[in-house]
């Protein structure tokens, strides 16, 4: 007993006061990139060429949010000239063209489904299905839990059963061995329901677009109501899609 | 005898032609002879080389070795003879439809037609989408039970099915079935546009993205005969470390939480979050994605990152020596781990388990200390003692890698570091060449193979992810252990559904 109180003391309240106090992530965190407009044509195609993703639109200057994996490669190899990376996490959007962006998107609150704030805003129970990915996306989903980010005293969690559930967050490129699984859940939580695609295998296939064995884009299969794109998404990123998109 | 198994380095090209390439039937005595003999098997794959479907052993002594030879269409099963290599020629004769005749536990892998569009072993046809389709072993009787559960688990948890026999509450037999999470890697690694590898292969498992960069960079440098220098080689191995520390926290906690010991599960999970922001002080991503290049690594560890690396551990030390004292000598939890789901030395030996699993079992293996490479030739891994094989054991492999991982890289730390960081890598890669990569992941030995053809395309991919030696582990495990125990020794063992899946 004596342990477990010091321990306790010793650990002291780490929870965060976001949204109320704003936290900022680390100076070498790539968030929110924004494309230089006046950057030569000659140096947004090479960016796009190198791109790891096939991300950048160097004619439209426009780069895919929902391919992008964050890599940071355009922003080396232009030394900062094209692309930039700036540490704002808030990446989610509510309309998938919306992700095809040079540096600005659309208030999330303002796209939001007004009866969603309305039915889930003060509780909303999520069931959570991975489908294909590499389990990144989940492992940043579940330090939501964790006392720094202290998801629950928002009314927000994340359920055993799609039954108890207001909607599903999917993540992974949905494997074909998966795509049936994820189809049942979404049929097994009762309506209205939300679907949000966290990572960017959900969004676009992610890194294994182009294999046979996945689905190019959740919202092929499932009408998609929240993109949270990243390779994975910051815990930060999540935490701020769910509390604009239904708060 | 026409040749033998020869030795090969870790990352080290060799020149396939110099491959001994022996008749099946010799090929077969020798691999099985190494094994009978205590040896393990690292990799044992299939490959097609100019039309001619091949076999490819790489098994491990105290040293590397590797023959191949041409595959039959029916050969008698290696398993059936020696266990460690199950799991192999099942995923052979998945990939490319070749016949294990004999194999005691001949089941479907992943789900996936072979390569060469022959008949499927199993008799499956994939036109349509059948994950699931599985031949169980049941058992019968009267007050026999069966249990299923998954491939959709009750937390936010990857997906794959078990089948548990039961009799009241014990379970006789458990039968783990995945596949579902299977993305094509090992093609798509083959197919895609070079500048993809890196991407790919950081998403093989995104627990272990450190892992899995490093070894296929090491392999990706030793085909284009490039050196990273002695900094990238430290900062992988901080890198590693910081991944081991993060899961090994994180594992903690969840055993915490599965005796329902709340505040060690709850410490350790904001813990294993400041491990995973020290990741992200390095290279901007909090699982180590983009830190490892084929050449070294794309961030440096400057003296203002080293200071508050350092400092950040140094505040964290005790924190976490009290929070395992907490746990590890609370009684009550240590009543739920001590004697639960053990797994004996010998069966941990038949089934080839690695890693920490391994360890808990008595099987001493540590790549970072049997095959080094990058820093940890320079570093002392000490051996864990001799262990009891069950859930106590698991977390106390655990509780003391932790303290050594703190460790080495508070020296690593300690001195300059310094790095010309790589941006855009070569793919140029030497023609007809064989390289095999291991390393000590968080989860044990992880590898990587990569053949090249005469053109220097790649000729064949083969990941082995450390879960692939330890999913058998776990169903061992529940042998005649309560059901309820059964989260307890699936966190015990923490193994990966995608790095299994590929």
């Amino acid at each position: 007993m004596f342990t477990t109180l010091k321990n306790r003391f010793e650990q002291g309240c780490r929870t965060s006061a976001y949204p109320k106090v704003p936290v900022e992530l680390a100076s070498r965190y790539r968030g929110l990139p924004r494309i230089v407009p006046e950057a030569s044509a000659e140096l947004a195609a090479r960016c796009a060429e190198i791109c790891p993703q096939d991300a950048i639109d160097p004619v439209r200057r426009l780069i895919d949010l929902g391919r992008c994996v964050f890599c940071g490669t355009c922003e080396r190899i232009s030394k900062g000239a094209f692309v930039s990376f700036t540490r704002n996490f808030e990446l989610s959007v509510a309309e998938k063209d919306h992700l095809l962006t040079a540096g600005t998107l659309p208030d999330l609150a303002k796209h939001s489904r007004q009866h969603f704030k309305r039915l889930f805003g003060r509780s909303l129970q999520l069931r959570q299905v991975s489908a294909g990915g590499c389990n990144g996306c989940e492992v940043d989903l579940n330090v939501l839990a964790t006392p720094f980010f202290d998801l629950a005293r928002f009314g927000i969690n994340f359920v055993a059963s799609p039954r108890h559930a207001d909607g599903i967050v999917v993540t992974g490129p949905v494997s074909r061995n998966m795509k049936q699984a994820l189809l049942d859940t979404y049929e097994a939580v009762p309506a209205p329901k939300v679907v949000i695609a966290v990572g960017s295998c959900a969004i676009t296939g992610g890194p294994f677009r182009g294999s046979p064995e996945i689905t190019e884009g959740l919202d092929t299969l499932l009408p998609v109501d929240l993109f949270i794109p990243g390779c994975p998404p910051h815990p930060m990123t999540n935490l701020h899609a769910l509390l604009k998109f239904f708060k | 005898m026409t040749g033998s198994f020869v030795e090969i380095l870790n990352s080290a090209a060799f020149h396939r032609p110099r491959l001994p390439h022996l008749p099946f039937a010799d090929f077969r005595k020798q691999a099985l002879d190494i094994v009978a003999s205590g040896g393990k098997v690292v990799q044992f794959f299939g490959y097609t080389d100019g039309g001619i479907d091949k076999l490819l052993a790489v098994l491990r002594t105290d040293k590397l070795l590797v023959a191949g030879c041409d595959a039959p269409e029916v050969y008698p099963s290696f398993t059936s003879q020696c266990e460690p290599f199950h799991l192999f020629e099942r995923e052979i004769a998945e990939q490319f439809g070749i016949l294990p005749e004999g194999h005691p536990w001949l089941k479907m892998v992943r789900y996936h037609s072979n390569c060469r569009g022959r008949a499927d072993v199993f008799g499956n046809d994939y036109k349509e989408d059948i994950p699931g389709n599985y031949p169980y072993y049941s058992v019968t009787g009267e007050e026999i039970h069966e249990v299923a559960v998954g491939p959709v688990h009750a937390g936010v948890i990857e997906p794959g099915h078990f089948r548990f026999n039961c009799i009241g509450e014990r379970v006789l037999h458990l039968e783990i079935q995945l596949g579902y999470q299977h993305r094509g890697i090992e093609t798509l690694m083959q197919k895609a546009d070079p500048k993809r590898l890196p991407v790919i292969a950081e998403s093989i498992a995104g627990d272990t993205t450190v892992g899995h960069g490093v070894s296929m960079a090491q392999a990706i440098e030793a085909l284009t005969s490039v050196q990273p220098d002695a900094g990238a080689k430290m900062i992988r191995t901080i890198g590693l470390e910081l991944e081991r520390l993060a899961n090994h926290i994180g594992d903690m906690g969840a055993l915490s939480g599965d005796v329902a010991f709340l505040p060690p599960a709850n410490y350790f999970g904001r813990i294993r979050g400041d491990f995973l922001n020290m990741t992200l002080l390095i290279c901007g991503n909090r699982l180590g994605k983009g830190l490892v290049r084929p050449g070294g690594v794309r961030f440096s560890i400057d003296s203002e990152i080293s200071r508050t690396l350092t400092e950040r551990i140094k505040e964290l030390e005790p924190q976490i020596r009290h929070v395992l004292d907490l746990l590890l000598l609370t009684p009550g939890a240590l009543a739920r781990f001590e004697g639960c789901g053990a797994v004996s030395h010998d069966a941990a030996g038949k089934l080839g388990l690695v890693g920490p699993a391994g360890r808990a079992s008595g099987l001493s293996y540590d790549a970072r200390r049997c095959f080094p490479k990058e820093y940890y030739a320079h570093l002392n891994i000490p051996q864990n003692p001799k262990s009891t094989g069950d859930v106590f054991a698991r977390a106390k492999v655990r509780a003391d890698e932790i303290m050594q991982s703190i460790q080495i890289i508070r020296s690593l730390l300690s001195r300059p570091i310094e790095t010309r960081c790589v941006e855009g890598s070569n793919f140029d890669l030497a023609p007809s060449s064989f390289v095999v990569t291991v390393n000590e992941a968080w989860r044990g030995e992880l590898s990587h193979c990569v053949l090249t053809d005469a053109d220097g395309r790649i000729l064949r991919y083969k990941i082995k992810d450390p879960s692939f030696h330890n999913w058998n582990g776990l169903a061992m495990s529940l042998r005649n252990t309560g059901i309820s125990d059964f989260p307890l020794n699936n966190k015990s063992f923490n193994l990966s559904y995608c790095g299994f899946d590929l």
